[in-house]
C-alpha cells in the first residue's frame, strides 16, 4: 500500500492512499464532527457535518481521498459556521428528551453538539410543533422518528451488511423519513429483525427493547443453530440484560440474526425447571435432589444392555455429550446411545464416510465468500443458518454464482440466480442429471479423478442408463435447465455445495448425499479454499454430538462399534471397542446398539438386512438428556406410546417439554449461559462457551448430574471430574481428531477438527492432499429411487417441512414474547393453485391429513411453492404427528420426513 | 402477474433507470400504483421493493390509492391562503367524509391540495376535474359537489 503524506489541521500526517480525509483525521485522534458515516458501511457524505477545508474549498471529508500534499483544515471560521448551521437545523428537528432517551450519554448528536456547542436560544424558534408517534409495535425494536437525523445508517446497513433492503428513504422535503414498503410496520415488511440497524443507529431513534447496559460482558457462543456465531452475553448482577455479536470472531464478524440478538430471554423464563420432579399418582411434583437421585439410581440401575435406551443432547457441550456416551456404554452397558442428528445430517455423516472419510464442512464459514459457485439444495439458510444466508448473500453480490434446488421459492431467490424447482424427494434424479451433463460434456476434472480418488469408472456406468429426460420426467426441472446448473457449478471454480434437510430427510437420503460428494469429486471442489460440501448442522452442536459419540455407530471420534462394519473400507478400523475398554477400564457391551427412530419404532423398515426390520421392542427404560423427542421424532405418535408404556423414563432438560411430561422422574439442567463448555460449530470449529449466570433454582449443569447418577451406581471412579477442562482432557487423550484441543488452546487459538496434538495447528480446510481417513475418495453407482411413500387420489399433495427465521424448534424461543409475536402463528403454505381448486384462501383454518395422523392450521395462499406441494413449519403444532417413520435410510437410519403425502380440507 | 403489468413491462429493458418510466405506465393503466404491481415492478427491475417505493413517494405525481371518478384540487397558494381555503379544505374533507390525499368509498371523488392553479383573483379557488370554482364559501362546497353526485 503507497503512504500518502498530508497535514490535518498543521500537523503531519501519513495515511494509506484511498483512506477518505475523515479516516486519515480520526487515525491521528483529531476528531471531525460526522454522522452518517460508520466504518462498516460505504461512505454516503448526507449528513454535510465533516466539511473540512482544503486549499479555500469546502470538501465532504468522509467521501474524499487523501491526496499528497492535501493541506486540510478542519476547523476554519467558513467550516465551523456552515457546520453549526447544520447540527443547528439538525438539532431543532430533533426530539429532545434526552433524559428519558435510551441513547442518552451514547448518543452522537450528543457527541456533536458538544462538540459543537449549540446555542438553545437559536433553536428555541425552530422547535417542531409535531410530535411524531413512536412506533412500538414491533416486539425488539422501537422507532422514534422525531429523534431520527435521516443519515440514513439503517438503509445501508439493511442494504450492504444484512441485504435484507427492507427499508429506505420514503416521501421527499419534510416528509422524508425512513420507511418500508408500503410504509407498513417493520414486522410486515422484508425486515428479519436482525437488529443490526438499531445497534448502528447513532441516535435514539432505533432502539432495542428490553435491553439494559451491562456491568461485565462474558463471551461465549450463540445457542441456536450450528453456525456458532460469537457473541457477548451483557450481565447486570445475576441477569442476562443484552446481547452483542462479537466483532473478533471470523464467522459472524459481530452480526448476529434475530434469534441470536433477541432470543436470549427463555433463559430467564419464568417456565424454566427449578427443582427435581418425581411423578406420583400420575402429577409430576417437586422434589429435592436426594429423593430424585435415589429414584433414578435405583430404578434405572435395573436395566442393562438391550433393555435401555439413551438420548444425548445435541443443545449441551461437547464434555457432557462425552459423559453422556460414556454413561451408556460404561454404566448402562448399552450401545442404544442417540441424539438428534439421527434425524437430520446421520445421513450424511454416515454417509459420506466410506465416500470421502469424514462429513465435517470441508471449509470454515469465513471462506464462503471465496467461492465462484454456490449450490444450495435442500437448505433454507437465510432462515435456518441466517449468518451463513449473509456470508451466501455477500458471496453473490460480489460475482458468485448461485444455483438454488428447492420447491419453494427461499428467500435467498431474491437475489440473481439460476433456479430448479423440483418435486419434493427427487434430488436424486436432478443430481444425476447434472452428473450425467458434466460427464457428457466433459466437463470432469480428470487429474482429481485419476489422482486422488477410486471406482469412478463403476459410478460412471451406473449412470449409462440413466437420461436427462428422465431427470426432467421425474423432478419437473426442464432438461435444458439442468444442463445449464450443471455448466455452471461445474465451469465456476472453487464451488461450494450446501445442503440440510431437504437432501437428507429421505428414507434414500444418503443416496443424494453421495450424489453431491460425487459432484464434487468429480470437478476437483475438494481441498481447496471456498470449495467442497457444506451440510449444514442444525443445533448448536449437533456436530459435537456425532464427533463425541452419541449413536451406535461408535464410540467418540468416529471409532467403530462392534456390529457396525457396515463400510467394507473400514475393515482396517473395523471395531475400536478394545480400546475404548482399555481407556474406560471396564468391559464394554458387544450388542449393537439402534439410533433414534428404531428405538421407538423397531419395526422400521430399511436399515439393515429384513432380519432387523420387524424387531420387537426390548427397551423398557430411557435417559433422555435435552430432546423433545415427543415432538422432533417423525411418527411422533409411536414415540409417545413407547414413552408412555415405558417402565421408567427419565427426562433431563431445561423446560418442561413434552418428553418431560411423560417421564417419571425430571432433572432440571443448566442452560448454555450457566456452565462451562464448548460447542462445535458445523464448520468443525471447536469453541468455548463460559458461564454467565447461576442456574435457576437448584438446576446443575448437565455434566454434574451424569457425575452423580454414575457416582450413586458404582462407577465415581470413571466419572470423577472437577470441571468441564478436565473431561476435554480426557477427549483429547482418547479422541485423536481432538488430540490437540484444550481450554488453554481456545482461549488464544481458532481450532477446528482435526487438531491432532499440542502442536497441531487444527485444520480449516479439509481433504487438502489426502481425504481424511479414507485416503482416496470413492465413487459409488447411484440409481434413482422413488420415495416409499407417494402420493394418491386419497392424499394427493406432498407436504414437506422446514423452519422460519425467527423460531428454533420448539421449546427455546416458544418461550421469547417477542419471537411468539413475530413468528408465533402455525400456517400452511400452499400454492395458488390447489388452493383455488380447494377454495381456500389466506387465513382459513384447514385440518391437514396424512395417512397417520391430521391437525389443524391455517392456510396461506402462495406462489412461492410449487403446486401439489404444501409446507409446513416444524415449530408448531406437532408437525410429526403426520410423517411416517416406518421407512428409514439404510445407512444413516434417518426417516422419510420431507415426502409425507397428504391431503387438505376445509375445517 | 397481471396481463396489463406484464405488456407493460414487455416493452421495457429492465434496467434500474427505466423505474420512473414504468411507473408512470402502470400509473397510467391503473390510475395509481398498486401494491402487487410495484412488487412486480421490484422484480422486473431486480431492485428492492423499498426502493421502488422509496423513488415513487418522491415524487407528487404517484397516488398509492384508486383515485376518484372526479378529482378535486383546493388551491392554498398565496391568495387562496389569505382569503381562507383551509376552511373550504376543511368543509370538504367534513362533506366528503375523507382527508386530504384520500378517496370516497364509493370512489366519487379524490381530494388533494395543490399549491396555485394561477387563479388568484378568483381566490379561494376549488378545481373538480376541469372546471374551476372561484370565490367559493364554505356553505356552498355542498351544491358544488352535487352536481357530481
Amino acid at each position: 500500500m503507497t503512504q500518502v503524506n498530508l497535514t490535518i489541521d498543521q500537523l503531519d500526517v501519513m495515511a494509506e492512499e484511498g483512506t477518505t480525509i475523515l479516516q486519515a483525521a480520526l487515525a491521528n485522534n483529531i476528531y471531525i464532527p460526522h454522522l452518517c458515516s460508520h466504518p462498516e458501511l460505504r461512505p454516503a457524505g448526507i449528513c454535510r457535518l465533516c466539511l473540512v477545508e482544503v486549499e479555500g474549498q469546502l470538501l465532504v471529508s468522509c467521501s474524499t481521498a487523501v491526496a499528497e500534499g492535501m493541506v486540510v483544515q478542519t476547523a476554519t471560521l467558513e467550516v465551523e459556521k456552515i457546520r453549526r448551521l447544520a447540527v443547528e437545523l439538525m438539532v431543532a428537528e430533533h426530539e429532545r428528551t434526552c433524559l428519558s432517551c435510551g441513547k442518552n450519554n451514547d448518543c452522537k448528536l450528543q457527541e456533536i453538539c458538544r462538540f459543537v456547542g449549540v446555542d438553545e436560544k437559536r433553536l428555541a424558534s425552530l422547535q417542531p410543533a409535531e410530535r411524531k408517534l413512536v412506533d412500538s409495535s414491533h416486539p425488539f425494536i422501537t422507532k422514534d422518528e422525531s429523534k431520527c437525523v435521516l443519515c440514513g445508517i439503517c438503509v445501508r446497513t439493511c442494504r450492504e451488511i444484512q441485504g435484507a433492503e427492507a427499508i429506505d428513504f420514503i416521501s421527499r422535503g419534510y416528509a422524508t423519513k425512513i420507511g418500508t414498503f408500503g410504509a407498513r410496520p417493520l414486522q410486515e415488511s422484508n425486515c428479519e429483525a436482525c437488529g443490526e440497524c438499531v445497534i448502528r443507529c447513532p441516535v435514539g431513534a432505533l432502539l432495542p427493547r428490553g435491553f439494559a447496559r451491562p456491568s461485565r460482558e462474558v463471551e461465549t457462543i450463540c445457542p441456536f443453530c450450528g453456525t456458532g456465531c460469537g457473541l457477548f452475553l451483557g450481565v447486570r448482577g445475576d441477569r442476562i440484560v443484552s446481547v452483542r455479536g462479537n466483532p473478533g470472531h471470523t464467522t459472524n464478524r459481530g452480526r448476529l440474526c434475530v434469534k441470536g440478538r433477541f432470543g436470549w430471554t427463555f433463559v430467564h423464563s419464568q417456565e424454566r425447571l427449578k427443582t427435581p420432579l418425581i411423578k406420583r399418582k400420575g402429577r409430576l411434583e417437586e422434589a429435592s435432589w436426594e429423593e430424585a437421585l435415589e429414584l433414578v439410581t435405583a430404578k434405572l440401575g435395573r436395566y442393562r444392555g438391550e433393555e435401555v435406551g439413551v438420548f444425548a443432547s445435541a443443545k449441551t457441550t461437547n464434555e457432557e455429550i462425552y459423559l453422556t456416551s460414556k454413561f451408556a456404554r460404561v454404566v448402562l452397558k448399552t450401545n442404544n446411545i442417540a441424539n438428534v442428528a439421527h434425524l437430520c445430517h446421520a445421513n450424511t455423516v454416515r454417509g459420506l464416510l466410506p465416500v470421502t472419510g469424514s462429513a465435517g464442512m470441508t471449509v470454515p464459514v469465513w471462506q464462503i465468500k471465496e467461492a465462484a459457485c454456490l449450490f444450495v439444495t435442500g437448505c433454507n439458510p437465510t432462515e435456518a443458518h441466517p449468518i451463513i444466508g449473509l456470508e451466501i448473500r455477500q458471496a453473490v453480490r460480489s460475482g458468485a454464482k448461485l444455483i438454488i434446488a428447492n420447491p419453494r421459492e427461499i428467500p435467498l431467490c431474491r437475489l440473481p440466480h439460476l433456479r430448479l424447482p423440483l418435486r419434493p424427494g427427487t434430488d436424486l434424479a436432478l443430481l444425476l442429471g447434472i452428473a450425467k451433463t458434466i460427464l457428457e460434456e466433459k466437463l470432469l476434472d480428470e487429474a482429481f479423478i485419476a489422482e486422488r480418488t477410486l471406482n469412478f469408472d463403476t459410478f460412471k456406468a451406473s449412470l449409462e442408463k440413466f437420461s436427462l429426460a428422465e431427470a426432467e420426467a421425474v423432478s419437473g426441472v426442464p432438461a435444458e435447465r439442468i444442463r445449464e446448473a450443471a455448466r455452471l457449478y461445474a465451469t465456476s471454480k472453487p464451488a461450494l455445495i450446501f445442503w440440510s434437510m431437504g437432501i437428507t430427510q429421505h428414507s434414500h437420503g444418503h443416496k443424494n448425499v453421495w450424489a453431491l460428494a460425487h459432484l464434487a469429486m468429480m470437478t476437483g471442489n475438494y481441498g481447496k479454499a471456498g470449495a467442497g460440501v457444506a451440510p449444514l448442522r442444525g443445533h448448536n452442536n449437533v456436530q459435537g454430538a456425532t464427533d463425541m459419540g452419541a449413536t451406535p455407530a461408535w464410540y467418540p471420534g468416529y471409532q467403530l462399534c462392534p456390529g457396525y462394519e457396515l463400510y467394507p473400507r473400514f475393515g482396517k478400523f473395523a471395531s475400536s471397542k478394545e480400546k475404548f475398554e482399555a481407556a474406560w477400564g471396564c468391559e464394554l457391551p458387544e450388542t449393537p446398539g439402534l439410533s433414534t427412530v428404531k428405538q421407538f419404532n423397531p419395526r422400521a423398515r430399511g436399515w439393515g438386512g429384513p432380519e432387523m426390520w420387524d424387531l420387537p421392542q426390548k427397551i423398557k427404560a430411557w435417559y433422555i438428556i435435552g430432546t423433545d423427542l415427543v415432538n422432533s421424532v417423525a411418527g411422533s405418535h409411536g414415540v409417545r406410546q413407547n414413552l408412555e408404556a415405558a417402565e421408567f423414563v427419565v427426562v433431563q432438560d431445561i423446560f418442561l417439554t413434552e418428553t418431560a411430561k411423560l417421564a417419571h422422574v425430571v432433572l432440571p439442567a443448566a442452560s448454555f449461559a450457566e456452565k462451562d463448555g464448548t460447542f462445535t460449530a458445523t464448520d468443525r470449529r471447536v469453541q468455548r462457551i463460559r458461564r454467565a449466570v447461576t442456574p435457576p433454582g437448584l438446576a446443575w449443569p448437565d455434566w454434574r448430574i451424569i457425575c452423580e447418577l454414575a457416582g450413586r451406581m458404582g462407577y465415581g471412579d470413571k466419572f470423577a471430574y472437577q470441571d468441564p477442562a478436565q473431561i476435554m482432557e480426557e477427549i483429547a487423550s482418547v479422541v485423536p481428531l481432538y488430540g490437540g484441543i484444550s481450554y488453554g488452546r481456545l482461549e488464544k487459538e481458532e481450532l477446528r477438527w482435526p487438531c491432532y496434538g499440542q502442536e497441531h495447528g487444527g485444520t480449516p480446510v479439509l481433504h487438502v492432499d489426502r481425504f481424511l481417513r479414507v485416503e482416496k475418495g470413492e465413487f459409488w453407482p447411484l440409481e434413482y429411487e422413488l420415495s416409499p411413500e407417494l402420493p394418491d387420489e386419497e392424499y394427493p399433495l406432498v407436504m414437506t417441512t422446514g423452519r422460519l427465521l425467527p423460531h428454533f424448534h420448539y421449546n427455546m424461543t416458544a418461550k421469547v414474547e417477542g419471537i411468539e409475536a413475530l413468528g408465533g402463528k402455525d400456517f400452511v403454505e400452499i400454492n395458488e393453485e390447489d388452493a383455488a381448486a380447494l377454495q381456500l384462501k389466506s387465513g382459513d383454518m384447514v385440518r391437514l391429513v396424512s395417512r397417520r395422523g391430521s391437525l389443524l392450521s391455517r392456510a396461506k395462499v402462495s406462489k412461492a411453492i410449487l403446486p401439489g406441494v404444501v409446507f409446513k413449519p416444524i415449530h408448531k403444532g406437532a408437525v410429526n404427528l403426520l410423517t411416517s417413520a416406518d421407512f428409514i435410510d439404510p445407512m444413516g437410519t434417518t426417516p422419510n420426513t420431507k415426502v409425507c403425502p397428504v391431503r387438505l380440507e376445509k375445517a | 402477474m397481471d396481463e396489463r403489468v406484464k405488456n407493460i413491462l414487455a416493452s421495457f429493458r429492465g434496467h434500474r433507470s427505466e423505474i420512473i418510466p414504468i411507473l408512470q405506465a402502470v400509473q397510467h393503466e391503473f390510475g395509481y400504483l398498486p401494491e402487487q404491481e410495484m412488487k412486480e415492478i421490484a422484480k422486473f427491475l431486480r431492485v428492492p421493493e423499498s426502493q421502488v417505493y422509496g423513488v415513487a413517494t418522491f415524487y407528487a405525481q404517484f397516488y398509492f390509492t384508486p383515485r376518484g371518478k372526479h378529482e378535486i384540487k383546493v388551491c392554498l397558494g398565496t391568495a387562496c391562503h389569505v382569503r381562507g381555503a383551509n376552511k373550504i379544505l376543511d368543509a370538504l374533507e367534513r362533506e366528503l367524509g375523507i382527508c386530504c390525499g384520500e378517496t370516497t368509498s364509493d370512489a366519487l371523488f379524490s381530494l388533494e391540495k395543490v399549491a396555485c392553479v394561477g387563479s388568484c383573483a378568483l381566490a379561494p379557488v376549488v378545481m373538480i376535474d376541469d372546471n374551476v370554482y372561484g370565490r367559493l364559501e364554505t356553505k356552498k362546497v355542498k351544491e358544488v359537489l352535487g352536481k357530481y353526485a
